[in-house]
């Protein structure tokens, strides 16, 4: 079964697991099995119509599935998605007195 | 131009390195290079590329020295708390290296100063905490021509690239748009490693350098991820989308936009803003009016909506600990009828798990305003800040 990494900020969604391990013989099929395993991901990666979020990238291996079939590439039980949130952290992050 | 002799001595370690040597010590010395941001990226990016001799380096920050930055911004000493972090981080560049020119820019980048900030530098550096100054100075390096020295940081992960360098992919290429806001937690609400941003920062102060000298191969095309806890880098390919609004075939934006609005999040507030300003607005309570309900002994549900290690570092006893991630699926824990008031750091979070009550049909959800900040401030001193 093709391993999914699960980047630190959505490891709440996924019982702290840093990789999962679920069926799919599709870029698709894996994401569904993932959400059904873990339905709090749900609503991190896709939007309400069911689409990959923009700002959720989506890689087989070090492909950009974008690039590739989209939902429909093929998964390899040897190959390995990666989750890749946008994050915005650098400089200040929140001070007590609650800026941002 | 030329080195002095005091200049020879100090690059001396560049200047016997055959790939740098006299070309590349001049080629930094009339290099220009803004760096946005002067906190946790900017902290080390500041301090080398100073001693690397860049010949002008601009800083943009207009925040100041706070007590939570000193486990990670390095160029900031105790001593500064309070200060501009522009003053603090602009002493110590001049301090170690005062061959180098800084330039201050203390203001908050936006739509209206960038194009004129930035057109008179070589090469951006980003190392910003949000999302909507990313995607302007994306945006400003794109419509000049500038590479854009990408870094970004999380918790334990980072990630690094090089944006817009040549024609080359920008981060609008990586990610049309940003997460709606409170959807993925900040680094505010994260947290993230002291060391971490080091780590990143050095790796966008290589990347600038090497582009500066034009050795070696740039970190374009390629997104670096870097995972601290399983001490691991990895690669993706980073390409250019045909379709982007900005460096694509058909471009759409042709000049800077409103990116607060692009975002979905207000525009900062000026730190000189009055304390007091905004009044409780429906739906929220103050802190002392919490304490005084405690204190009548009110018939009411105190719930706290942070995480479990949040409230181990400080709490209020009579809190219910429900963190936001489960309070969709705990609401049979809860009366709809009851008075329940929710609090969380500094209310945002509590602001949103108000908005999920409100929606399951709860009739009395107030929000209590300026979370545990606000509580200790106003009401018990002794509860430490985070």
């Amino acid at each position: 079964m093709p391993k999914v990494l699960i980047p630190t900020p959505l490891r709440q969604f996924t019982a702290k697991q840093d990789s999962v391990t679920v069926p799919g013989a599709t870029v698709g099929e894996v994401l569904a099995a993932l959400t059904t395993e873990y339905p709090d991901l749900r609503k991190q990666i896709f939007n309400d119509e069911g689409k990959l979020r923009s700002f959720v990238n989506v890689y087989l291996n070090d492909e950009d599935i974008r690039y590739l079939g989209k939902d429909a590439t093929p998964a390899a039980d040897a190959d390995t998605l990666s989750l890749v949130p946008s994050i915005a952290g650098g400089a200040h992050g929140e001070r007590p007195g609650g800026k941002h | 131009m030329t080195l002095s002799k005091d200049e020879i001595l100090r690059y001396s370690r560049h200047l016997i390195v055959p790939e740098v040597g006299m070309e590349g010590q001049l080629k930094l010395k009339a290099a220009k290079v803004l760096l946005v941001g002067a906190g946790g990226l900017g902290a080390p990016l500041g301090l080398y590329l100073a001693a690397a001799g860049i010949g002008r380096i601009g800083l943009v920050d207009f925040d100041v020295v706070d007590f939570t930055n000193l486990q990670r911004q390095v160029i900031h000493f105790t001593k500064d708390v309070g200060r501009n972090k522009i003053d603090s981080a602009a002493e110590k560049m001049q301090a170690l290296n005062p061959n180098v020119e800084i330039v201050k820019h203390e203001v908050a980048l936006s739509s209206e100063n960038a194009m004129e900030i930035l057109q008179d530098y070589d090469l951006v550096v980003d190392g910003t905490d949000n999302f909507p100054t990313r995607y302007l100075v994306n945006d400003a390096c794109v419509l000049l021509g500038k590479p854009n020295v990408y870094g970004s940081i999380f918790r334990f992960e980072g990630q690094a690239t090089v944006f817009a360098y040549q024609g080359g992919p920008c981060y609008r290429c990586l990610y049309p748009e940003p997460p709606p806001p409170g959807l993925v937690p900040s680094c505010a609400e994260g947290g993230v490693l002291g060391i971490l941003p080091g780590t990143i920062g050095l790796i966008q102060a290589t990347e600038t350098v090497k582009l500066i000298l034009g050795i070696g191969e740039p970190l374009v095309g390629r997104l670096l991820l870097y995972d601290a806890l399983g001490m691991r880098f990895r690669e993706l390919k980073l390409r250019k989308n045909p379709e982007c609004p900005i460096c694509g075939e058909h471009r759409t934006i042709t000049k800077l936009i409103d990116y607060h609005q692009f975002c979905g999040v207000p525009q900062h507030v000026p730190q000189e803003a009055p304390k007091q300003e905004s009044k409780v607005t429906e739906g929220e309570i103050e802190v002392t009016e919490v304490k005084e309900k405690l204190d009548r002994g009110d018939k009411f549900v105190l719930i706290d909506v942070r995480e479990p290690h949040e409230h181990q570092i400080c709490n209020i006893p009579a809190a219910k600990l429900i963190p936001l991630g489960e309070v969709g699926r705990r609401l049979d824990e809860l009366d709809p009828e009851a008075d329940i008031v929710i609090h969380c750091k500094s209310g945002m979070r509590s602001a949103r798990a108000c908005g999920i009550l409100k929606a399951a049909g709860f009739k009395h959800v107030r929000n209590m305003k300026g979370g545990i900040l606000a509580w200790s401030d106003q009401v018990d001193r002794s509860v430490p800040k985070y």
